[in-house]
C-alpha cells in the first residue's frame, strides 16, 4: 500500500466543527443530570472523604482509621454487618431459588400474575413492611400465636429486638432483588435444552443439576450480590428490628452523628462502606456482565 | 397527466412550466467529490468521487460492510463524513442539516409511525412544510392513488401487510415533491415473489415521478432489473460506475467480474508477438492499454456452448476441451463443471429445453466448450 | 384431581412430582404478601397493642390520623416532595437517557456509568453527604433540598426505564421524520415521545414512589415543618409504637398497589 498523503479534505473543518457541536448539544441534555449528581452525589461524598482524614486537633490525621483497628467495638460492627449480610443472602438464596423456579416454570402470563406477589412488597415501603414485621414478630404476635398453636414451641419466644427479627426483616426486603434478575436468567433457558437433556437419558434431578442449575448460576450470582452489598448500607430494619442490638455500620454511623457529631469518625466509616461496596461490584463487573446484574433489578 | 405531475413538482413549480421542463425540474444532479469517512483506522468512505444525473436510477452495490449504506447516508445527512463536498445541483449540501435537505428516503425497516394512521403518516411531511388541509388532503390521496392504496387512508399501520407498508412508506416519500430519493434495501423484508413484484413497481414509479434516485442493495438481480446505473462500492471505494449491460459485460475489475453474475476466471499469458493466451489458444490479440499486467480471462457459465460434430471458426469461437466433473439439474437451466486443465475449471450453464437435452453430461465424459469471441472478457489481473 | 398426573412439562416430569414445589412456592408468596397487607386489618384495631386479629374493630386510628396536624402536615410534605421529584426526575433522566442512547460517542457509555451511581453508593453515605453539605449552603430542613436529594435517586431508575424502551424503538421512525423535514426537536416531540410515552409515565411514578418511600435521607435532611411521614414514622417505629401508623401504613399500601397496577396496565398496553 502507498502511504497516505495526509491533507485537509474538503470542508473537512467545518464537518468537524460540526460533528463538536453535535455532540456538546447532546452533552448539554444530559447535563443537568450530570450536574445533580456532582452536587448531591460527588461534592458531599468528597468532602466526607476529606473530613475522614481530618482529626480531632484540624491538621491531616490517619486517626479514624487507626481508631477502626484498634477498637473492638468497630470489629464488632464490621463482623455484624458481614454475619447480618451474609446470612441476609444465604436466606434469600434458599428462600428465592425455589420461587424463582416455580415462576420461571410457569406460562408467561400466570407468570405475570404471580409475580405480583414479588412486585408488590418491593414496591411498599420498606417502613410499612418493617412495621408489620416488627407487630407479626412480637411476644403476642401472631406468629408466636402460630407457633403455639400448632405445638411448635410452648411459650411465646422472643423474635423482634435481636438477630432473629433483623434476618426475617431483612430477608423479607430483599428476597425480591434475587428473584428477578434469578427469574431473568431462568426464563433464558429454553425448554429445549431441558427436553434434550430428558432425551439423552438424563433423569429428571439429574437434568436440573447438571443442565438447569449450572445455567441459572449467572443470574443467582448477580442476584445474590445486589442483595449482600444492598445489606451492607442497611439501616431502617436492623435499626427498628435490631431494637439496639444489632449494630451495623450505617447504624454507627447515625449513633456516632447524634451522640458525638464527629463528622470524621462517621466518614471514615462511610469511606469504609463506599470502598467494600465498590470492590464488590468491581469484582461482579469482571466475572459478570454488570448492565445485566443492574438491570435485571428493574 | 398534467394534473398528477404538477403535483408531483411541487409546491415552488408554477403551473405554467411546459411539461418537459416540469419533469426536468423535478429532479436534481447529485455531485459527490472526496467523500472520506473514518472508523477508526477503517475507511468506510474512502475519496469517493460520483456524479449522479439529474432523474436517473443509481444503484448503489456492494457487499455488507462496503461503505454503500454510509455514502446513502451521507446524502441523506444522517452520516457526518470526515471530508468531502456533497453537491445537489449546484448547492452544496454537506453541511446542511437532513430536514433542510428535501429528499425522500425509504428505510429498509420502512420506520412507519405507528401512532398514525396511513394517511397521517403520508401527511406528515405536508404539514410540516405548512400546507393547507384542503390541497394536504387532496396531495395524501393523490400519492395513495399512485401506490393503490387509495382505500386504506384510515387504517393502522399494524392492519397492513409487508407490502403495503413499503407502499406507505414510498408514498411518504415522494409526497412533498423532494428532488432527490434515497432508499436504504426497501425491498430486503419482503419474500421473493413480492420483492420481484415491487422491482417492476418501482421503476415504474421512478419513470412517472422523474426523480433523482439512489438505491441502495446487496442483491445485484435488483440492481441490473432497477437501475439506470449501477455503482459498484467495495471498501469504500467505487469499484465501477456504469450501466448494468456494461457492468455485467465488460466488468472494470475482478471484483465486479466476480460479485456480478455467476464467473469462472483463467489466467492469461501475453507471448511476444502481444497476444493473450490460455495454454495454447489465442484468446485474445487486441490488448488492453495496460497490457503489461496479467490478465484474466472471464467467463460467464451461460456463454458457454458444447460443442458436437460442426467445426469452428477459431476466427470467431475459442474452444475449450475438458471433463466433466459435475452435472447437476436445477430445474430451468442445468449446471456443469468441466476441468480444463489440472488446476482450472469452467463453470457451465444449459438452457433444460426439449432442444438443448442433448446437454445433458455425465461425470467423466470429455466435451469440447465452445465461446464466441465477441463474447470475451479480459481484465486486468491485480492480485 | 386428573391434572395431577398429567406431564407438566416436555419431559415426564408429572405435576404430582412437582407438588410439593408449587405447596413451597405458595408459602414463600404468602409469606411476601402476608406482611405488605397485614395492617390494613390491624389499622381497623380497637386495641392500643398490636394484636391481630383484632378483638373490637374501630377507625379510631384513622381519626388520630386525620385529626393530627403533624401527620396532616407531613403527609402533604411527602406529597409535594414526591411530585416535585417526579417533575424534575422524568425529563432530566429522560433527556439524559435520550442524548446517551443517540450519542454514539465513546464517553457516552461511561456518563451513563456515572448518572446511575447513586444506585451503587450506599444510600446511609449520601444521606449524610447531603446533611453535611446542605448544612453548609442552608438546604437542611427545606424541600428544596430533599427534592435534589430524591431527584438523583430517582433519576436512574428513569434513565433505565426510559433506555430499556429506547431500545425496542425503531429509531429509524426518527431519521424518516427528519428526512421528511422535522428538525430534531419536532421528530422527538412528534415521533419518539408518542411513542415512549407509557414508559415516561412508569418512569414518572416510579420516580413519585422512590421519593414518596424514602426514609434515609429524609431523617437526615428533612424536618421541622418540611419533615416527610417517613420521617415521623421512623421515629415513632424506634421510639414508641403508636397504633396510628398502622393507618398511615394502609393508605401507603393503597398508594404502591394503585401505583404498581397503573405501571403493570401500562405495560399491557405499551405491547
Amino acid at each position: 500500500m502507498e502511504s497516505r498523503v495526509e491533507t485537509a479534505g474538503i470542508n473537512e473543518q467545518a464537518l468537524q466543527q460540526q460533528e463538536a457541536r453535535e455532540q456538546w448539544t447532546l452533552l448539554g441534555l444530559a447535563a443537568p443530570a450530570v450536574l445533580a449528581v456532582v452536587a448531591i452525589i460527588v461534592i458531599p461524598v468528597g468532602w466526607l472523604f476529606y473530613l475522614s482524614f481530618i482529626g480531632s486537633d484540624g491538621q491531616f490525621s490517619l486517626e479514624h482509621y487507626q481508631k477502626m483497628i484498634q477498637y473492638k467495638s468497630y470489629a464488632r460492627v464490621f463482623l455484624i454487618t458481614f454475619e447480618v449480610s451474609l446470612l441476609t443472602t444465604v436466606i434469600c438464596i434458599l428462600i428465592g431459588y425455589p420461587l424463582a423456579y416455580f415462576l420461571a416454570l410457569l406460562p408467561q402470563r400466570w407468570a405475570g400474575i404471580f409475580m405480583l406477589a414479588v412486585l408488590l412488597p418491593f414496591w411498599t415501603s420498606l417502613l410499612v413492611r418493617t412495621y408489620a414485621w416488627l407487630v407479626l414478630l412480637q411476644k403476642k404476635g401472631m406468629l408466636n400465636d402460630f407457633a403455639i398453636y400448632i405445638g411448635l414451641w410452648e411459650t411465646p419466644v422472643k423474635l423482634v429486638h435481636n438477630m432473629t427479627g433483623t434476618l426475617i426483616g431483612m430477608a423479607h426486603i430483599m428476597l425480591p432483588f434475587l428473584v428477578l434478575p434469578l427469574y431473568g436468567s431462568m426464563r433464558k433457558i429454553e425448554r429445549d435444552m431441558m427436553h434434550a437433556a430428558a432425551n439423552l437419558g438424563a433423569s429428571p434431578v439429574h437434568a436440573f443439576w447438571k443442565v438447569y442449575f449450572p445455567l441459572s448460576l449467572s443470574g443467582m450470582v448477580a442476584g445474590s450480590l445486589i442483595v449482600f452489598v444492598l445489606c451492607l448500607g442497611f439501616y431502617v430494619t436492623p435499626a427498628v428490628l435490631g431494637g439496639g442490638r444489632v449494630v451495623m455500620v450505617a447504624t454507627q454511623i447515625t449513633a456516632i452523628l447524634e451522640n458525638q457529631f464527629d463528622w470524621g469518625a462517621a466518614s471514615a466509616l462511610g469511606v469504609v462502606l463506599l470502598i467494600a461496596t465498590i470492590i464488590i461490584l468491581y469484582l461482579a463487573a469482571r466475572f459478570l456482565k454488570f448492565d445485566a446484574a443492574l438491570f435485571g433489578k428493574n | 397527466m398534467t394534473a398528477r405531475q404538477y403535483f408531483f413538482r411541487g409546491a415552488l413549480i408554477l403551473a405554467n412550466d411546459s411539461n418537459q421542463s416540469a419533469e426536468a425540474s423535478t429532479a436534481l444532479p447529485i455531485h459527490i467529490r472526496d467523500l472520506t469517512k473514518r472508523y477508526g483506522q477503517m475507511y468506510a468512505l474512502d475519496s469517493v468521487d460520483l456524479e449522479i444525473k439529474s432523474g436517473e436510477f443509481l444503484t448503489l452495490l456492494g457487499p455488507s460492510g462496503s461503505g454503500k449504506t454510509t455514502l446513502l447516508m451521507a446524502i441523506a445527512g444522517f452520516n457526518r463524513p470526515d471530508a468531502g463536498s456533497i453537491c445537489f445541483g449546484d448547492t452544496e449540501m454537506i453541511l446542511t442539516p437532513p430536514h433542510k435537505r428535501d429528499v425522500g428516503m425509504v428505510f429498509q425497516s420502512y420506520a412507519l409511525f405507528p401512532h398514525m394512521s396511513v394517511a397521517e403518516n403520508v401527511a406528515f411531511p405536508l404539514q410540516l412544510r405548512k400546507v393547507g388541509a384542503a390541497e394536504c388532503t387532496e396531495r395524501v390521496a393523490e400519492a395513495l392513488a399512485t401506490v393503490q392504496l387509495s382505500e386504506f387512508g384510515e387504517r393502522g399501520i399494524d392492519q397492513l401487510s409487508g407490502g403495503q407498508r413499503q407502499r406507505v412508506a414510498l408514498a411518504r416519500a415522494f409526497v412533498f415533491g423532494p428532488r432527490i430519493l434515497l432508499m436504504d434495501e426497501p425491498l430486503s423484508a419482503l419474500d421473493k415473489k413480492l420483492r420481484e413484484h415491487m422491482q417492476i413497481e418501482l421503476k415504474h414509479l421512478h419513470e412517472k415521478l422523474g426523480v433523482t434516485t439512489v438505491y441502495v442493495t446487496h442483491d445485484q438481480r435488483e440492481a441490473l432489473t432497477m437501475s439506470d446505473r449501477i455503482a459498484v462500492i467495495n471498501h469504500g471505494r467505487l469499484a465501477q460506475v456504469d450501466t448494468p449491460h456494461v457492468i455485467y459485460n465488460q466488468p472494470a475489475n475482478a471484483f465486479v467480474a466476480d460479485f456480478i453474475g455467476e464467473s469462472t476466471m483463467l489466467p492469461l499469458s501475453g507471448d511476444s508477438a502481444g497476444r493473450l493466451m490460455f495454454a495454447d489458444q489465442v484468446v485474445t490479440t487486441e490488448l488492453p492499454a495496460d497490457a503489461v499486467a496479467d490478465h484474466l480471462l472471464v467467463v460467464r457459465p451461460e456463454r458457454l456452448f458444447v460443442v458436437r460434430d460442426e467445426t469452428l471458426d477459431p476466427q470467431k469461437t475459442i474452444a475449450f476441451d475438458g471433463t466433466v466433473r459435475e452435472f447437476v439439474f436445477q430445474g430451468e437451466t442445468a449446471f456443469a463443471l468441466v476441468a480444463v486443465d489440472d488446476r482450472h475449471e469452467l463453470s457451465v450453464r444449459f438452457s433444460t429445453d426439449s432442444a438443448s437435452s442433448q446437454n445433458e453430461l455425465r461425470p467423466g465424459d470429455k466435451v469440447s466448450l465452445g465461446l464466441h469471441r465477441e463474447d470475451v472478457i479480459t481484465i486486468p489481473d491485480n492480485a | 384431581m386428573g391434572w395431577l398426573q398429567r406431564s407438566a412439562s416436555d419431559t415426564q416430569v408429572t405435576h404430582r412430582d412437582r407438588l410439593w414445589l408449587y405447596v413451597v412456592a405458595a408459602i414463600i408468596m404468602l409469606l411476601l404478601v402476608i406482611p405488605t397487607f397485614i395492617v390494613i386489618p390491624m389499622s381497623f384495631s380497637d386495641s392500643q397493642y398490636l394484636e391481630f386479629p383484632p378483638s373490637n374493630w374501630s377507625v379510631r386510628w384513622y381519626d388520630e390520623y386525620f385529626g393530627s396536624s403533624k401527620w396532616m402536615r407531613a403527609t402533604v410534605t411527602s406529597f409535594q416532595i414526591g411530585v416535585l421529584t417526579m417533575l424534575v426526575a422524568t425529563p432530566l433522566g429522560t433527556a439524559a437517557a435520550y442524548a446517551l442512547f443517540v450519542s454514539g460517542h465513546r464517553a457516552a457509555r461511561a456518563v451513563f456509568m456515572f448518572l446511575i451511581t447513586p444506585m451503587i453508593v450506599p444510600v446511609i453515605l449520601i444521606a449524610i453527604g447531603a446533611f453535611y453539605a446542605f448544612g453548609r449552603v442552608g438546604l437542611n430542613n427545606t424541600i428544596t433540598g430533599l427534592v435534589l436529594a430524591h431527584t438523583v435517586l430517582a433519576a436512574p431508575l428513569v434513565m433505565i426505564v426510559i433506555t430499556a424502551s429506547l431500545r425496542t424503538y425503531d429509531l429509524n421512525q426518527e431519521l424518516v421524520a427528519r428526512s421528511l423535514g422535522a428538525s430534531r426537536l419536532k421528530a422527538f416531540f412528534a415521533i419518539t415521545l408518542p411513542q415512549i410515552k407509557f414508559s415516561v409515565v412508569t418512569a414518572a411514578l416510579l420516580s413519585f414512589l422512590t421519593s414518596f418511600d424514602e426514609v434515609i435521607i429524609a431523617i437526615f435532611v428533612s424536618g421541622g415543618v418540611n419533615a416527610t411521614l417517613t420521617k415521623h414514622m421512623f421515629a415513632a417505629l424506634r421510639d414508641y409504637i403508636d397504633p396510628t401508623i398502622a393507618a398511615i401504613s394502609t393508605i401507603m399500601v393503597l398508594v404502591s398497589s394503585v401505583l404498581l397496577l397503573a405501571t403493570q396496565f401500562i405495560g399491557n398496553r405499551e405491547k
